[in-house]
């Protein structure tokens, strides 16, 4: 085991308590308060997505559906009609919803690990069914939830729980880089992926928040947010070095930008 | 429909797809598997006429999931399946239960071996279902209409067990349709029309609150134990035949019961003591009436097609107060389908005579 690799205790809620968001809130926020850790980036990319219905003005015709991980627990403090789905299965409980009600704007948020491990196919075929729903995928490369174990889309090279080394190719197996195998899809018509490291990055998110809620009111088919997020606890990195980790060892894997528009492939530049 | 009012041969399947959209379903997700496939063709058939929406999902888990959705929107929605899809849907009907999510499920089982499945929850967690049990397709078509609307009435999921024979035996059957008493306005529902009011909803299966951080899973759970003490009070169903003076009293439910009815009713127009018990719903369990009618019975039989699981129940019901024996047993046809010898009058009928006579019975296979 390498000598660098710091542990920290995460068997137990953080010994710093809650953070306190403050000065953060959205209209659509019941409360600031939540018990994620010190430099999460869940509660910003939660933040982006509130700010894209408010902007919107669709906050009065929402419908989240949301899966199991840490964001979770952020629910409660959302201002939105919601459904809460098992660990995997947030795209068909959405397709559900939105056949009945294809007036409404209704998203996905789903973990990593829930939207990529546990219930991947049904991403998929909600995309390829083109059912016109906005999933929303929070990936910090861990399942922070349990503590920080890989997932699938953990990058090779990135020391886990349970892959305590460094994630191996030839041991572990590769990352799927879900944006860009779902982008291939003839359902999907708008693929994007962002993050919140930075405030360019949490403006980017927004920005692609909005086109993807503008492209499934127009019925346009399937759309797909990717937003990487900071998990300093599950990743073992001080808080502040938090961001500078997502930049470094993250996003040069999962790269940012719009994979697809309008039904077509962007040309990476 | 026109055929609302008139008999018309139709097979099973057809009967309970033509009850749904009575019943105002509008939404159905499945998985093909037999006997469980004819359901999914007809409403897949149907319901775009209907203006509903019937989804050929990629397993059972997003049938499910999907039947889920619709519901939480206020929908009358619907999904199904056979034991093995059943047992995929499990994690989803727990939570569904928890999360007090009207949801029709038809169980289209092959044969009997999934009455414990049925009835005991089926997946993690201290819940039940509602479980119908209909004897016939006109029966099937009352049962329906009836899931429909007691999962609207107590939010909780309904199962409609049927089986093999009566998915695809055609009989004339004249889709009714069956008065029920006002329901409860569905503000539960989830249609996003409170965003940003302060009184948004959560339809949640772990008992989050909207507005306060955490959850109090003992306040939770025991709230939803108390309705489900009200739905076992309420909600238990049965039909008697001849067991007033009965000395033996056979228990059997579904399909088989059909057979034990012929049998019992011939027997008894021969002189014999002999009656039938029939559980309608499977849980909540008739107990309380099956106590009552074995009361003055010298002997119980229990004839169902498995190994011995109901019989549970009739013992938990009867307490000791006479012998219950077992005469059913596994019983099927080579494709597994649940197309047993059992199914055969004279088979029931030497099953129940051996009982009247108390002659010990192998219910190992039945051969
Ligand atoms: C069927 C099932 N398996 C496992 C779990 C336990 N579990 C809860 S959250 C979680 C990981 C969540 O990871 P991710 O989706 O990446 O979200 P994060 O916590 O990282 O935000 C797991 C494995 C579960 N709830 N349900
Ligand atoms: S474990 Fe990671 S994802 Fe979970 S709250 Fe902490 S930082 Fe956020
Ligand atoms: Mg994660």
């Amino acid at each position: 085991m390498s000598d660098d690799l710091r542990v920290i205790q995460t068997d137990s809620p953080p010994a710093e308590g809650a953070c306190r968001t403050q000065g953060f809130g959205s209209p659509l926020q019941l409360s600031e308060e939540h018990d994620l850790c010190p430099g999460c980036g869940e509660p910003v990319a939660l933040r982006a997505i509130l700010d894209a219905v408010e902007t919107l003005d669709l906050a009065q015709r929402a419908i989240g559906v949301v899966g199991i991980g840490c964001y979770t627990a952020l629910t409660s403090l959302i201002d939105l009609d919601l459904i809460q789905a098992l660990h995997g299965r947030a795209p068909s409980v959405a397709t559900g919803a939105k056949r009945m009600r294809p007036d409404s704007l209704l998203f996905t948020l789903q973990g990593d690990g829930d939207m990529v491990n546990e219930g991947l196919q049904e991403v998929i075929h909600a995309a390829a069914r083109g059912e016109n729903v906005t999933c929303i995928l929070l990936n910090n490369g861990v399942f922070g939830e349990t503590g920080g174990h890989m997932t699938a889309t953990t990058v090779l090279g990135q020391r886990t729980k349970n892959s305590l080394e460094g994630r191996d190719a030839a041991y572990h197996g590769h990352p799927i880089l879900i944006a860009d195998l779902l982008s291939r899809l003839g359902g999907a018509g708008y693929v994007a992926r962002a993050s919140v490291h930075d405030a360019p990055g949490v403006a980017r998110a927004r920005r692609y928040l909005e086109r993807a809620f503008e492209s499934q009111m127009k019925g346009e088919g399937f759309s797909f947010v990717e937003i990487l997020t900071m998990c300093p606890t599950g990743w073992f990195v001080p808080t502040a070095e938090g961001p500078g980790y997502l930049d470094d060892v993250l996003a040069p894997i999962h790269q940012l930008g719009e994979l697809k528009r309008d039904g077509a492939l962007v040309e990476p530049d | 429909m026109s055929a609302a009012t008139s008999r018309r041969l139709m097979e099973g399947s057809e009967a309970i797809a033509e009850a749904a959209i009575a019943a105002g379903c509008r939404f159905f997700a499945g998985y093909p598997m037999t006997p469980f496939t004819e359901l999914l063709e007809h409403l897949a058939r149907r319901l775009p006429e209907e203006g509903g929406t019937c989804i050929n999902a990629e397993s059972e888990i997003e049938a499910i999931g999907m039947a889920w959705g619709a519901a939480a929107t206020g929908a009358r929605a619907a999904t199904g399946s056979t034991g093995q899809g059943l047992s995929l849907m499990q994690e989803s009907l727990s939570e569904i239960t928890r999360a007090e999510i009207p949801l029709v499920v038809f169980n289209m089982a092959r044969g009997q071996g999934d009455y414990f499945q049925a009835t005991r929850g089926g997946g993690h967690g201290d819940y039940r279902h509602i479980v119908l049990a209909p004897i016939d397709a006109s029966e099937a078509v009352a049962h329906t209409q009836l899931a429909f609307d007691l999962a609207d009435r107590w939010r909780h999921p309904v199962l409609v067990m049927g089986d093999y024979l009566l998915a695809h035996t055609s009989e004339a059957v004249a889709v009714e349709r069956v008065a029920f008493d006002p329901q409860p306005s569905k503000d539960w529902a989830v249609d996003g029309s409170l965003g940003g009011s302060g009184r948004s909803r959560n339809l949640n299966p772990i008992g989050m609150e909207k507005g306060s951080k955490g959850i109090d899973p003992d306040r939770f759970w025991r709230r939803l134990q108390e309705k489900q003490d009200r739905i076992e009070a309420a909600e238990p169903r049965h039909e008697t035949f001849a067991t007033e003076d009965a000395e033996l009293v056979v228990v059997a439910y579904g399909t088989v019961a059909r057979f034990a009815r012929y049998v019992v009713q011939e027997l008894r127009a021969e002189g014999a003591k002999v009656g039938l018990f029939r559980p309608i719903t499977l849980w909540p369990f008739p107990s309380e009436a099956l106590a009552a009618c074995t009361a003055g019975a010298t002997r119980v039989a229990c004839l169902e097609q498995n190994a011995g699981q109901m019989i549970d129940d009739v013992r938990l019901a009867v307490l000791g107060r006479a012998p219950v024996v077992p005469i059913g047993g596994i019983s099927t046809d080579p494709a597994g389908f649940g197309i047993g010898r059992l199914l055969d009058a004279a088979v029931v009928r030497g099953r129940v005579e051996a009982a009247l006579a108390g002659r010990e019975l192998d219910t190992g296979v039945v051969v």
